[in-house]
């Protein structure tokens, strides 16, 4: 017998320290990003936390800083996000839906809103400003209001929430659509008894996650015409203002009172943020433990 | 070359259990010529034959010879596949399946199909084999229908304790008698199997081949399959099926080669290429 077949002991170390390296630079850009985050969220929560009170959620903004309060901002931000999901989710579904199930690739223009949808996704938020104001604000004439602001949103965010979707419907098993048409199913009830249901919790996950990029943006807002100073509650067809924009306002003032009522702004901008990434995690649990 | 079945059973004994000779059963699928391409190829070429009432027919062949094609004409599910066309006339009892007028979702309510890998929908036991009848409006003793369906497929004592649960915690086997009840809790005429046991282990195996033997008394049944024994063992009638390469044309089609009873087909093929095939020289 050879001695060559029967060792076990390498000959050489092959590429055994590439592999220590390599693995030494996961580690690295692993802890680079995670103590980023970390400095940034221990830095807001140490100035913020102290100036968490009643006044913040209750009281309107004011010059005086220790009397100003969000109330307008956070109840903002709210009604943006209910009417985001209002608007986006049945538009964003629908899309998809129709895209990967009823359009037929081969035609041209359905590769061509297919192609369009993609670049889409891509394209700066402020682009998306500049055509609410001019298409919203101005043509259509809605004014500097809440609504223009949550529909200009929603045309920011719906590629993202049809590739989402269409990425969840394209998941569902050829399998469980040929079995439900095998028997005599027609192809609404394919789609709505088996693919919808199927594909829910990715799409709800997707959604949930775009919209919450949504209620983070601020460009947009401002060109939309958010206003940095609102002193009254938001409604549909009334100018209104949102937490990051709010922030943003408290930052730029002088008065270091201002800034740490912002790191306050932040933490509840960040709570309603982490509250519905915990939702769209909740909601994929629940239904992907269901089956 | 091909002939119809028809032509040939005269003369030629059949199975011992079958109690009448294929001449004299009705037919239920009469395929003339049929021709299927895929994006203007064609898979499977100039196929004509008869399926009887009551007999389970098996169709083998080497891959690629275009039996799961084949199968696929009888419920139509070729049509959501936008590439394919199919030429030739099938007759389900003389009408035609291809007509105009034809619903191809009526189609199926009367032929279903079970497939190669068990594919339950990811609902629960109870749903699944609801599925069917639910789409189709059949509602009323929802309950005795499905029991019943799970009874024909062998798979009641099994699951009666646990129908809530989801079908995917099934064994792979209990996967495919589910499905199998799934189809038949429509109460279809027909039911096409394409390979329903090549993803399963022996004893799972066994039981599909028992199962079929129990329900051609009920219904129609056709069988795709990989395993010639199975077909020698479960199928009345067997058609071979062959890939015929035009080198000029670097095109592959499948075509029939011979359609008989099956004891014929496996003791005593009147083609060559048959006999190659079933004892093993080719394929």
């Amino acid at each position: 017998m050879s001695a060559a077949a029967t060792t076990l002991v390498a000959a050489k170390p092959r590429g055994r320290v590439l592999g220590a390296v390599f693995m030494g630079y996961l580690l690295l850009s692993l802890a680079i990003g995670f103590a980023l985050l970390l400095w940034l969220l221990v830095d807001i929560a140490a100035t913020g936390l102290p100036y968490i009170d009643r006044a913040l959620f209750l009281n309107d903004p004011s010059a005086d800083p220790a009397i100003a309060g969000a109330r307008p901002a956070i109840l903002g931000t709210l009604y943006i996000g209910a009417l985001l999901l209002v608007f986006t989710v049945p538009l964003g579904v629908g899309t998809a839906i129709y895209l990967e199930e009823y359009a037929d690739k081969e035609r041209w223009y359905n590769r061509l809103l297919e192609l369009n949808i993609q670049n889409l996704a891509a394209v700066p938020s402020i682009v998306y400003g500049i055509l609410g104001l001019a298409f919203l604000v101005r043509g259509l004439g809605l004014g500097r209001v809440l609504l223009a602001g949550a529909m200009i949103l929603t045309l920011l965010v719906l590629p993202v929430v049809i590739i989402a979707s269409r990425e969840a419907i394209r998941a569902v098993s050829a399998s469980i659509r040929q079995g439900a048409f095998a028997l005599g199913a027609t192809k609404w009830q394919v789609v709505w008894r088996q693919v919808l249901p199927a594909a829910a919790p990715g799409m709800a996950t997707g959604s949930i996650l775009a919209l919450s990029r949504a209620i983070g943006e601020t460009a947009p807002l401002l060109l939309v015409g958010a206003l940095t100073y609102v002193a009254f509650n938001p409604s549909l067809l009334d100018q209104f203002t949102v937490l990051p924009i709010q922030i943003f306002q408290w930052t730029s003032r002088p008065q270091e009172e201002f800034k740490v009522l912002a790191a306050a702004a932040i933490i509840v901008l960040l709570a309603i943020l982490l509250s519905l990434n915990a939702v769209a995690i909740w909601v994929r649990n629940r239904y992907q433990k269901r089956w | 070359m091909v002939m119809t079945a028809a032509e040939r059973i005269p003369g030629v004994e059949v199975r011992h259990d079958a109690p009448s000779g294929p001449a004299l059963r009705e037919v239920v699928f009469d395929v003339e010529d049929l021709t299927v391409a895929y994006g203007g190829k064609s898979a499977l070429s100039g196929v004509s034959l008869e399926v009887y009432k009551n007999f389970v027919t098996a169709f083998i062949g080497p891959s690629g010879c275009g039996k799961s094609t084949f199968i696929r004409c009888f419920n139509r599910m070729n049509d959501l596949i936008p590439s394919a066309t199919v030429d030739g006339t099938i007759l389900y009892h003389g009408e035609d399946l291809y007509g105009r007028e034809v619903d191809p979702v009526e189609v199926r309510r009367l032929i279903g199909m079970v497939f190669q890998k068990p594919n339950p929908f990811p609902k629960s036991i109870f749903d699944n084999v609801a599925f069917g009848p639910r789409v189709l409006g059949l509602k009323d003793g929802l309950d005795d229908r499905v029991r019943h369906a799970l009874e024909q497929a062998a798979l009641w004592d099994e699951v009666k304790s646990r129908l809530k649960e989801s079908a995917l915690s099934l064994s792979g086997g209990q996967q495919q008698r589910l499905c199998i009840a799934r189809a038949l809790a429509v109460e279809p005429e027909v039911i096409l199997m394409d390979e329903p046991a090549s993803a399963l282990d022996p004893i799972s195996t066994t039981r599909i081949e028992d199962l079929m033997d129990e329900l051609k008394r009920e219904y129609t049944i056709v069988i795709v399959t990989h395993n010639m024994q199975q077909a020698a063992r479960v199928a009345d009638m067997t058609a071979f099926f062959s890939v015929e390469v035009d080198e000029n044309r670097d095109a592959r089609t499948g075509i029939l080669v011979e359609y008989d009873v099956t004891s014929k087909i496996f003791t005593n093929p009147s083609d060559q290429r048959t006999e190659d095939y079933v004892t093993g020289r080719f394929g």
